[in-house]
Formats: C-alpha cells, sequence, structure tokens
C-alpha cells in the first residue's frame, strides 16, 4: 500500500524527470547552442579541445580515464559523459599514428570502453586500426587502478589527459604521475572531496556540474548542448525555490 | 549502424527501472530487482572479464619485455589470489591474511604518499593558477588542519579549533557542498535521460 504522501512525491518526481526529458528534446528544434557562442567559455574544455586539435597534428596521444563508478551507481553517471567524451575523442585520433587509449578501474567500464573504442573507429571506417589493448582496465582496487591508470599514461607518452567519472582522494596520484612539462590533464568528477583534491591538483580542474559540459563542448551529440540549457533552466528553478523557501520561512508561512 | 535492438533493449530496461524507483507496484518492483539482480551478475562476470584484460595487457607487456618483473609480479598475484579464493572461499584464513598482509599495507603506503603529493600540490597552487581563490584555498584548508589536530605543547587552538573550523566546515564549506552536489545530480538526471533516449549509446555497437 503506497502513502498518498510517497504517491504525490512519486507523481513530482516522475513529472520532473518527463519535463526534463521533454525539454531536452524540444529545445534543439529551438536552439543547438555552440561553444564560444552560446556556452559560456570553459578554461579547462577549451585546452581540452586545443590539445585534441595538437594531438591530432603532433601525433601525440590521448589518454581517458573513466574512474571506479559501479554501473549500478548514480556515480556513474560521470564515467557515461567520460563514454561520449572518448567516443568523440577518438573518433577525432582514429586516424592518428598514436591513438588514444581508455582505462578504467572496474570490469564494466572496460568493456564499455572498449566496445566505445570499437563504435569510435567504426564511425570512422577505421575498424581495422581498433586494437583492444587501447581499453584497459588497470586495476580493481582504488589505488591500484591509479596507479595502473598512471603508469598506463607514462608508458604510452601521452600528451594529454581527461579524466572523467567515480574519483576518491587517489586521483591525486594519478594526476601527479601524469604531469609532465608540456601535458595537460583535465579532470572532472561527481565526488565533492575528490573536486577539491582535483583543484589543488590537477592542472584543468572540472568543478560541479562542468563534469556534465564536456560532451557539449566536443559535440560529442546533439542532446548534450540542451542538455546543458535545460540544466540551467532547472538550475534557475531550484534557486528560486530555496529562495521562496527561505522568505516563506523568514515571513514565519511554514513552521 | 549500430544495432537498433539493443538500443531498444537498453531503452525498454532504463525505463521499467525508473518506473519502479518513482511507482513501487509490485509489477514494477518485481522487474526492477529482477532487472537489478541480473545487472549485479553481469557486472560480476565483468570483474572477471577485467582480470583477463589486465592479465592480456601484462601478458603483451612481458612478451615485448617492458617493465618484465613488474608485470609478471601483477601477472602472478591476480591469478593466484583468484585460485586460491576458489579453492579456500573468499573468507577463508589464507585469504584474509593476504588482505590484511598485503593489500591494506600497500593501500595505506599510498595512502601516506598521497598526503605528500597533496601537501606537494597544495605548495604548487598559488604559481599554477595564481589568484584570490588559490590563497583562499590554501589558508582554508591551513585554517582547518589548525583547528583539526592538537599542537604539540599548545593542545587546541582556542578559537580556531572550537569555532572557526566548525563554523567553516558547517556554513561556507556545507552550503557549497550543496550547490555542487544539486549540479551534479542535475548532470546526473540529464546524462540517464541521454541514455534513456538513445542519444548517448556507451553500449557501442
Amino acid at each position: 500500500m503506497i502513502s498518498l504522501s510517497s504517491g504525490i512525491l512519486s507523481i513530482v518526481g516522475m513529472a520532473f524527470v518527463v519535463l526534463f526529458g521533454l525539454l531536452m528534446l524540444v529545445l534543439p528544434v529551438v536552439k543547438q547552442p555552440r561553444p564560444g557562442r552560446d556556452l559560456r567559455p570553459l578554461r579547462a574544455l577549451s585546452r581540452l579541445r586545443h590539445a585534441l586539435s595538437l594531438t591530432v597534428e603532433a601525433g601525440t596521444r590521448f589518454h581517458i580515464s573513466l574512474g571506479r563508478g559501479e554501473i549500478t551507481h548514480p556515480r556513474t553517471a560521470s564515467a557515461f559523459v567520460g563514454l561520449s567524451a572518448a567516443h568523440r575523442l577518438v573518433e577525432a585520433t582514429a586516424v592518428s599514428d598514436r591513438p588514444a587509449i581508455i582505462t578504467a578501474g572496474t570490469g564494466p567500464l572496460g568493456i564499455l570502453a572498449r566496445s566505445t573504442l570499437r563504435s569510435a573507429y567504426a564511425a570512422e571506417a577505421y575498424e581495422s586500426r581498433y586494437r583492444p589493448a587501447y581499453g584497459r582496465v588497470t586495476g580493481l582496487t582504488p589505488f591500484s587502478y591509479a596507479a595502473g591508470a598512471m603508469l598506463a599514461a607514462r608508458d604510452d607518452d601521452a600528451a594529454a589527459n581527461f579524466l572523467s567519472g567515480s574519483f576518491g582522494a587517489e586521483v591525486a596520484l594519478m594526476t601527479d604521475g601524469m604531469a609532465g612539462e608540456n601535458t595537460l590533464t583535465v579532470a572532472g568528477t561527481d565526488s565533492v572531496a575528490a573536486q577539491a583534491v582535483l583543484y589543488a591538483a590537477a592542472d584543468e580542474p572540472l568543478i560541479g556540474e562542468e563534469v556534465f559540459a564536456s560532451g557539449a563542448y566536443l559535440n560529442a551529440g546533439p542532446l548534450h548542448g540542451t542538455s546543458l540549457l535545460t540544466q540551467d533552466f532547472f538550475r534557475w528553478l531550484l534557486i528560486l525555490a530555496i529562495l521562496g523557501g527561505t522568505v516563506v520561512k523568514m515571513l514565519g508561512v511554514l513552521p | 549502424m549500430k544495432s537498433p535492438l539493443a538500443t531498444a533493449a537498453a531503452m525498454a530496461v532504463g525505463l521499467v527501472v525508473l518506473l519502479g524507483y518513482f511507482f513501487p507496484l509490485p509489477v514494477f518492483t518485481g522487474l526492477r530487482t529482477l532487472l537489478l539482480q541480473w545487472a549485479l551478475i553481469l557486472a560480476g562476470t565483468a570483474l572477471f572479464v577485467g582480470m583477463v584484460n589486465l592479465s592480456q595487457y601484462h601478458w603483451a607487456k612481458i612478451r615485448a619485455r617492458r617493465n618484465l618483473v613488474g608485470s609478471a609480479v601483477v601477472m602472478a598475484s591476480l591469478w593466484l589470489t583468484f585460485a586460491l579464493a576458489l579453492y579456500a572461499s573468499p573468507e577463508s584464513a589464507a585469504i584474509q591474511w593476504l588482505f590484511n598482509a598485503i593489500i591494506i599495507p600497500t593501500s595505506v603506503a599510498l595512502l601516506g604518499l598521497l598526503a605528500f603529493t597533496l601537501a606537494y600540490a597544495a605548495v604548487r597552487l598559488p604559481r599554477r593558477r595564481p589568484g584570490i581563490m588559490a590563497v583562499l584555498f590554501l589558508s582554508t584548508a591551513v585554517l582547518v588542519m589548525l583547528g583539526a589536530v592538537a599542537l604539540p605543547g599548545m593542545g587546541m587552538l582556542p578559537f580556531i579549533g572550537d569555532t572557526l573550523r566548525p563554523w567553516l566546515a558547517q556554513v561556507p564549506a556545507a552550503a557549497g557542498a550543496r550547490g555542487i552536489l544539486l549540479g551534479v545530480a542535475l548532470g546526473t538526471v540529464a546524462t540517464g535521460l541521454r541514455i534513456l533516449l538513445g542519444s548517448d549509446r556507451p553500449y557501442g555497437e
């Protein structure tokens, strides 16, 4: 038996998701935002785009790391964003002599990394250039994953690293190990504690929801840009709701 | 060309799990529980695939004679532990000993290294990213650390330990963290919906 209050909350929650989805679908018809014109400049992602063009021209390697999120947990969302970005980055570097590599810290993410690599090569009609070793599970515990990803970036001489996924404080070891004179590390995660660590340790940290914007800035798909606009819309709605709630509480309307 | 069947299956499963979350009716919750159990079994299988993948990478390194010793140690320890866990069960004394005597000390050692790495990163921060935010970040970190530990001969610092640190943690830090988490939650919903709508297909071909 569902209680009335939980039933109302379920309907409100579902309505929120449906409205979010509808806006994401409708907004592309109205406006498709473009980086530099409609999206505010994000230094980290601008540098990532620049590194991508340099990687293709100079024949250097890109390394994408997806963290240790479990696929049954909401914290994997940032790794899924990393996979979308990885698809775009691998497509762009498929022709390169030094193709991009993807590292992961769990079995499912390792499988998804390989799948993304394969489909990105297929999209560029370079299936023959795909090697399973480009997608690797580097360790199955937090520190073994960090050590393995760090070594993978070093061994393969990665010039640019993009870390997007679920990380803990061990991400500082990764960014430190990947650091070099001409390397760039752009890193984002959904963990608040790891974001604080990244602020100090990464070349270019992605703070807050910026990690979810990477797809839009890398043109990873048609809905990435509009989902950013939708997030902004709901963010303002939440801000208004919080401010409204505060005023109502201050006036003594609510107990 | 991505398989429409895989996309349809992913969308249908996502929708059922979502409905089961919002509407706890027996038909939805039963299906949701079943699908999540399948996902857990698949994740377990994927863990084994991950082990094979890790071994393939290190085997290739051994064959190419790159970091021969390191890769051989990784391979041997991985598969010996796996075999031992299969033979003696994960709760056995041998596996517990392996965990307590090797994995925990190694992790603690790396944790110690992490403290130095973070301290070094903090020292480099003003040079790497000069500005008011770096100064604010560093000074807050120093104040919170000073307020968290008793100094030799001085004990807990007055005001910093009992007033400033709790205020920093409970007011500006908590407010900032909640703001960040709200943004992350919206980003998570957007990512989930992109997968549910078939726009993002991390399951590849």
